[in-house]
């Protein structure tokens, strides 16, 4: 238990998968200009990433992992050359499925998040998760606690920086710094401050 | 027509960069920069990937059907990925062990299904080839700055051949060590965002609110 926790809290502070891994950074710059559509798409993210995290564990090692196949027959087989193409497989047809869901079930949660749901596919804070996870070779209940709190890491993120720039188009930048420019560096100072949690271990 | 290929070629370097001005592809830019090898490995295998799978799709563009464009193209792309990755394991290990999950996240990469999208849907496969690759060159151009300005200030090294003599192996040049850690590639893509801007004044954004001055009476 204490380990999950540990984990939890190193993956939402320690190692954020936006701040000082970078993932998902086309959308978090473009995305986080008002508080309110990116606390919807942080949500979006934390709900797609702690569903793909676990079900590409599940892929993994009942599927592509060395002998995995035994179950089948085909105690031989090793197929992780196939890993890149069925994550991205199984998270296109989750988002999917999930937006389907949704708009069935939870018609009001759809309508906040609708919009958001199809640009998850091609979010690479998705996408890097469940490589992390292969990475890491974590076990289900840690690739369960890996996807939601890189999720609430990344959602915590970017609501942070909408908070920012909110604030900051009033402000009298340089031309060229306009924009973009001033967003970088905006993330790069929080990016800094983030890493003053490096030293917190449970 | 030449005249129009290398220009579709050269565009992409600076008037219509897709890092700086089409905000695509940011993620590894920032990431494997922290030494000018990787990055070069990096910029490779992303100007490979763009050129080819934009070819591919350009030559299959009329068979596939609009509603499952997505998922056929992330398929190519995934494949050609799968392809570089392999490469790269077999032949350099050690730099595949450094870029871990960014190779794999090519396939998100925005660069690739960008062009993809606008250009290789509509175009004939000669010309989405040269545009992919320009592309892929102009995300290069940036990486390798990057890369260049983190190795050589952070650790006095180009490609892992020491330029400048650190203090610690009895020289003289005190690195920057905060130009190793994730935050540096901020500060520095959004200083380049600057350069590139103050040069080329046409691709500074409008301002959401004017500052107004009081006139003086």
């Amino acid at each position: 238990m204490e380990g999950l926790l540990s984990l939890a809290v190193k993956a939402i502070f320690v190692e954020n998968l936006a701040l000082s891994f970078f993932l998902g950074m086309c959308t978090f710059i473009a995305v986080s200009k008002k508080i309110s559509t990116a606390i919807g798409l942080g949500i979006s993210v934390m709900v797609v990433q702690s569903i793909t995290v676990p079900a590409n564990n599940l892929i993994l090692n009942y599927l592509l992992a060395p002998g995995a196949l035994a179950w089948a027959g085909f105690p031989d087989v090793d197929l992780t050359f196939l890993g890149l193409i069925s994550y991205i497989g199984v998270i296109a047809a989750l988002v999917q499925i999930l937006e389907m869901v949704l708009d069935k079930y939870f018609p009001p949660l759809y309508n906040a998040l609708g919009v958001f749901l199809p640009l998850i596919t091609v979010n690479c804070a998705i996408l890097g998760g469940s490589l992390f996870m292969v990475e890491r070779s974590y076990d289900l209940a840690e690739s369960v606690t890996y996807g939601i709190s890189s999720g609430f890491g990344w959602a915590l993120a970017i609501t942070a920086m909408a908070g920012v720039r909110e604030k900051l188009k009033y402000s009298d930048i340089p031309d060229g710094l306009q924009g973009l420019g001033i967003t970088f560096i905006t993330a790069g100072l929080m990016a800094m401050a983030f890493m003053s949690f490096s030293g917190v271990k449970l | 027509m030449a005249h129009k290929r290398r220009e579709m070629l050269i565009d992409p370097l600076v008037d219509n960069n897709p890092i700086t001005l089409q905000v695509l592809g940011i993620c590894s830019a920032l990431a494997v920069t922290s030494s000018l090898q990787v990055a070069f490995v990096m910029s490779v295998a992303v100007t490979l990937v763009t050129g080819f799978s934009s070819m591919f799709i350009s030559m299959i563009r009329n068979q596939i059907p609009g509603s499952i464009r997505i998922i056929v193209q992330m398929v190519i792309i995934a494949s050609l990925v799968i392809l570089v990755d392999q490469m790269l394991k077999a032949y350099a290990f050690e730099i595949s062990k450094t870029l871990s999950v960014f190779v794999g996240l090519i396939i998100t990469n925005c660069i690739v299904m960008g062009r993809a999208e606008a250009f290789a849907m509509k175009n004939p496969p000669v010309a989405s080839f040269i545009d992919g690759v320009g592309n892929g060159l102009g995300y290069g151009l940036i990486l390798m700055m990057v890369g260049v300005i983190r190795e050589l200030f952070g650790a006095g090294s180009l490609f892992g051949i020491t330029i400048l003599e650190t203090v610690n192996n009895g020289g003289w040049y005190v690195p920057n060590g905060l130009l190793l850690l994730p935050p540096s590639a901020f500060f520095i893509i959004g200083l380049i965002i600057w350069a590139f801007r103050t040069w080329k004044p046409a691709q500074v954004e409008e301002r959401e609110y004017k500052i107004q001055v009081a006139e003086a009476h």
